[in-house]
């Protein structure tokens, strides 16, 4: 898979890789509000870019392969932010239980 | 009647259906968004009129906006200039807020094609033209951009002479790249705003050229 060993998953310039995928799609609410929260996360200073890619480069992979980009985002986002201690991994539990007990879909569990 | 609907389990608070979007099954990255969203309020981190904001902002932000100062650059020599010598202050000059983003523009002339690809991960001008097309953050494109670029440049229905120098640009977290398109023949009696309606977003990336007058 990985044709330079010696190169982080992530650094993939000059691989061999097929056609471009041609098709898009417009920015669902969650995604744009991931977004958001990113840019506002560093402006609070709580982690900068960098930190951000750590985490995104450190998924590996597999992330990249199985996971949507604002996916990886919000993943990279959650662990920057627990690292600045912002809030315990215990809170985060519960209050994404809570979230989840609203309703089935995005629209009935966002606030 | 536009609230005549059967099922009143998929209609919102508001009455009014949802989003397709928001109509799949709540996915355990969703769910961990509106947390951090509700944790960050709760925290006194932000607001949520802080978040929609910088949703809007974003929002606002398209290449509408990189096409007006390439039709600039393109009627006005002095801030053209200005433009290659610095494209942070030039955009701002513009009115236009792209934030701490250091933007280098690239020009294409009759010899010289540029194109733009982030191969680390999606860095883009997103301050100037609004979030990248998904094609820029595929494996595909930021693997072949830098091996292969006039292959990827013809998949995107642009055949460059072979006598045409082609520039990549590998952009940074820190570094963003847009290109100026060399301005079409034909163009000569056309105002700044008809210029702009010419400039496309893959024209200022380099995977297009600007549209005919």
């Amino acid at each position: 898979m990985m044709e330079h060993p010696e190169r982080r998953w992530h650094d993939m310039g000059g691989d061999a890789a097929g056609p471009v995928p041609q098709d898009g799609h417009d920015f669902a609410i969650w995604e744009k509000r991931v977004d958001a929260l990113v840019i506002l996360g560093q402006g609070r200073g709580h982690f900068t870019v960098d930190g951000l890619r750590r985490a995104l480069e450190d998924m590996g992979q597999d992330a990249f392969e199985t996971m949507t980009y604002y996916e990886r985002w919000v993943a990279a986002l959650n662990q920057n932010l627990l690292e600045a201690g912002v809030y315990s991994v215990t809170e985060l539990g519960a209050k994404m239980e809570e979230v989840k007990a609203r309703g089935d879909t995005y629209g009935a569990a966002q606030s | 009647m536009p609230h005549d609907h059967h099922d009143h389990d998929h209609l919102s608070p508001s009455g009014h259906p949802y989003r397709a979007d928001n109509d799949g099954p709540l996915t355990y990255w969703q769910t961990m968004e509106v947390a951090i969203r509700e944790l960050m309020v709760e925290k006194g981190e932000l607001t949520a009129a802080q978040i929609q904001a910088q949703v809007d902002a974003m929002d606002a932000r398209s290449p509408a906006n990189g096409a007006a100062v390439v039709a600039r650059a393109w009627t006005d020599p002095d801030f053209k200039a200005r433009l290659l010598a610095n494209g942070s202050d030039a955009a701002r000059e513009m009115g236009f807020d792209i934030g701490p983003m250091h933007l280098v523009a690239v020009e294409n002339t009759a010899d010289v094609h540029n194109l733009i690809v982030c191969t680390l991960c999606s860095c883009y001008p997103r301050n100037l033209l609004g979030l990248p097309p998904d094609w820029y953050k595929t494996r595909e494109y930021r693997s072949r951009a830098v091996r292969e670029p006039r292959a990827v440049l013809r998949e995107f229905g642009v055949d460059l002479p072979a006598d045409k120098t082609l520039r990549v640009h590998d952009s940074t977290a820190d570094m963003r790249y847009i290109v100026l398109p060399a301005r079409p023949s034909g163009t000569d009696g056309l105002d700044e705003a008809a210029l702009a309606a010419l400039v496309t977003r893959d024209s200022m990336i380099g995977t297009g050229l600007p549209k005919a007058p």
